[in-house]
């Protein structure tokens, strides 16, 4: 059983990794750069849980021809595609106000910047 | 044309928005005038908006034409335009404050409109997913405008709150995938149905919960996911204060209200006690824990800012009630605190640029300094006190006694005991400004002086927001007639 899970659900363990990881980047990392990274890797894991819900045993791509079905959900694709374009939009903004931190202070460490601030 | 007025809200400021950096080959100082055209606009369509949805009632419309529950339905009833009329015209007073204390890059404009765009989406979207998309439209908008602040510092403050809003939003996303994989719709009316379909004691329902509040939460900035907050208000410009503060975190409670009765249902509330629960337990603590790190403040916009995570626990704590009369207060505080927090926080940038004081201690005797706007500062932080005849004390009344019919004890005490905290950090500022000595002379501050004077726009602007803030007293009534209908409905789904 526990094994049968193993083998059959392994999308969802490498989705709880990702987002662990992610998560833990953002959190535990001061270097901004990699918090920006922690942040894509947390929002990878959802966009591969929502590709993982889509699938189903022996469903065929979503093109509708005789006889063909049972179809692959096309609706969570579509809803990552926007998510994707989100993600690459937040990750562009967030460089480039890494960009303007470096430039001005001359460091990416969250706790250099804090101490900077209490000076 | 009448029909697709409830899209028009949405379109009209993206389009706006992408006038200002073409203008810039040729044109320097647009950027104002198009965003006040542009706004104008958006407030007429929002009351035609606004007379059609009070007349014929609840209006739903299908994007593209694809019907509901495959297409995305945008769905405007009186909630939803009280949150629109509230929008339009927080940023029409925050133009009039810009005008002249800036900024007056094109580009700065072309956000505001975003912002004014993504704040419209959501509040008249009815789907979840579409939800995301404009919560995250939002989101990027606001990161630019506070990162639109001169120093640095504004740009640390903007990654901090794009690095936080982002997980936010994400978590929101993952509650959407489980709601998804429970019922295969993202539209909230099928949701409601299908989700009691599935059962509410369903580890996916529970799950699709947990994350859709908890990511809406961090947009709030309740407490403990407030952090991002203080520096993303105290570290950006005036204008950009003013704005966020008063729409960002009110716009995104009223989505978890959305979410709360339309999707979810008190039905939900009523089966997973423990749910309500937790909701009501994180706002108290939010309410004491915002007023109390409000109190130990010297920053004034610092203080401001706290006293926002302590006044959105009160808000949320009356949708978490959901009784009719604390889902009404919830609102009617949620509308008062927006008008009073955008009115606080402009007067600040108008007191910083005629003295330069920014501090508690530097309020010292500026009320015979800058009468006007220590006037209008002390009327905005007793109207936030809820001294009535107030709107911040109609809002509140009616939380309590929502919270009394519905015996829930704890919100009222922490309610009473919060605004004693509350009283307690304006009252100091009351006391500096106009009984202590100065600290900051006049000579001083001769470079501040000199460089930013303050237009009659940007007084005319808080001292409207101020005697709102009395005169919404006597909107309540049309305000309760307006959200009565709707909340009666959502509450009795």
């Amino acid at each position: 059983m526990t094994l049968d899970l193993l083998t059959t659900h392994y999308n969802y363990y490498a989705v709880a990794l990702l987002l662990g990881i992610g998560l833990y980047t953002v959190i535990e990392s001061p270097n901004l750069v990699k918090k920006v990274i922690g942040m894509n890797v947390f929002q990878t894991g959802i966009f591969l849980f929502f590709i993982t819900l889509a699938f189903r045993n022996g469903g065929n791509p979503p093109v509708i021809t005789e006889g063909a079905g049972p179809y692959v959900s096309p609706l969570p694709h579509v809803l990552i595609l926007t998510a994707i374009v989100v993600g690459v939009s937040l990750t562009a903004v967030a460089l480039a106000l890494v960009v303007r931190v470096y430039s001005e202070y001359g460091t990416l460490d969250e706790d250099t910047l804090e101490q900077l601030y209490h000076d | 044309m009448i029909e697709h007025l409830i899209v028009l809200l949405v379109v009209l400021p993206i389009l706006g928005a992408a006038v200002p950096p073409l203008a810039s080959l040729r044109y320097d100082r647009v950027g104002w005038a198009v965003a006040t055209a542009t706004t104008l606009g958006h407030a007429a369509f929002a009351a035609a908006l606004a007379w059609t949805v009070w007349t014929d009632g609840t209006v739903r419309y299908a994007v593209g034409g694809f019907a509901a529950p495959y297409g995305i339905e945008l769905v405007a009833d009186g909630l939803t335009i009280l949150l629109v009329a509230l929008v339009s015209a927080v940023s029409l007073g925050v133009l009039a404050y810009a005008r002249h204390a800036g900024p007056h890059a094109n580009t700065f404009y072309s956000q505001f409109l975003l912002l004014v765009a993504g704040l419209s989406g959501m509040t008249v979207t009815g789907d979840v997913f579409n939800l995301y998309v404009f919560l995250e439209i939002t989101g990027l908008a606001a990161y630019g405008l506070v990162a639109s602040g001169p120093g640095a510092r504004s740009a640390v403050a903007a990654l901090k709150y794009l690095v936080i809003g982002t997980i936010g939003a994400s978590l929101y996303l993952l509650g959407v995938g489980y709601a998804l994989a429970a019922t295969g719709t993202l539209n909230m009316a099928d949701l409601s149905v299908k989700l009691a379909e599935v059962g509410y004691d369903s580890t996916l329902v529970l799950t699709a919960f947990g994350l859709i509040v908890a990511g809406l939460t961090v947009k709030v900035a309740l407490f403990p996911l407030h952090t991002w907050q203080p520096d993303a208000y105290a570290d950006s410009l005036d204008s950009v204060s003013a704005f966020i503060s008063a729409l960002v975190s009110t716009v995104s409670a009223y989505a978890l209200a959305r979410v709360l009765f339309s999707v979810f249902t008190v039905d939900f509330l009523e089966a997973v006690p423990t749910a309500r629960w937790a909701l009501v337990g994180v706002a108290c603590v939010s309410i004491v824990a915002g007023s109390g790190l409000a109190v130990a403040q010297s920053d004034v916009r610092r203080m401001l800012a706290y006293s926002s995570v302590s006044q959105f626990g009160l808000v949320i704590a009356g949708f978490a009630i959901a009784t009719p009369l604390a889902v009404v207060g919830a609102t009617v505080h949620l509308v008062g605190h927006a008008v009073m927090k955008g009115g606080l926080f402009a007067v600040t940038g108008i007191i910083e640029r005629r003295t330069g004081a920014t501090t508690v201690g530097g309020y010292a005797g500026m009320g015979g300094r800058v009468p006007v706007a220590a006037g209008v500062f002390t009327l905005l932080a007793l109207a936030m006190v809820g001294v009535p005849p107030a709107i911040g004390f109609v809002g509140k009344w009616y939380i309590v006694l929502g919270a009394v019919d519905a015996g829930v004890w704890p919100v009222v005490v922490v309610l009473l005991a919060s605004t004693l905290l509350t009283l307690a950090y304006f009252a100091r500022l009351g006391e500096r400004l106009y009984f202590a000595e100065p600290t900051i002379t006049s000579g001083s501050t001769a470079a501040t002086d000199g460089g930013e004077s303050v237009s009659t726009g940007m007084i005319v602007t808080v001292v409207v927001a101020a005697v709102l803030a009395v005169a919404l007293t006597a909107a309540v009534p049309v305000i309760d007639q307006l959200i009565d209908q709707t909340v009666f409905e959502l509450i009795r789904q």
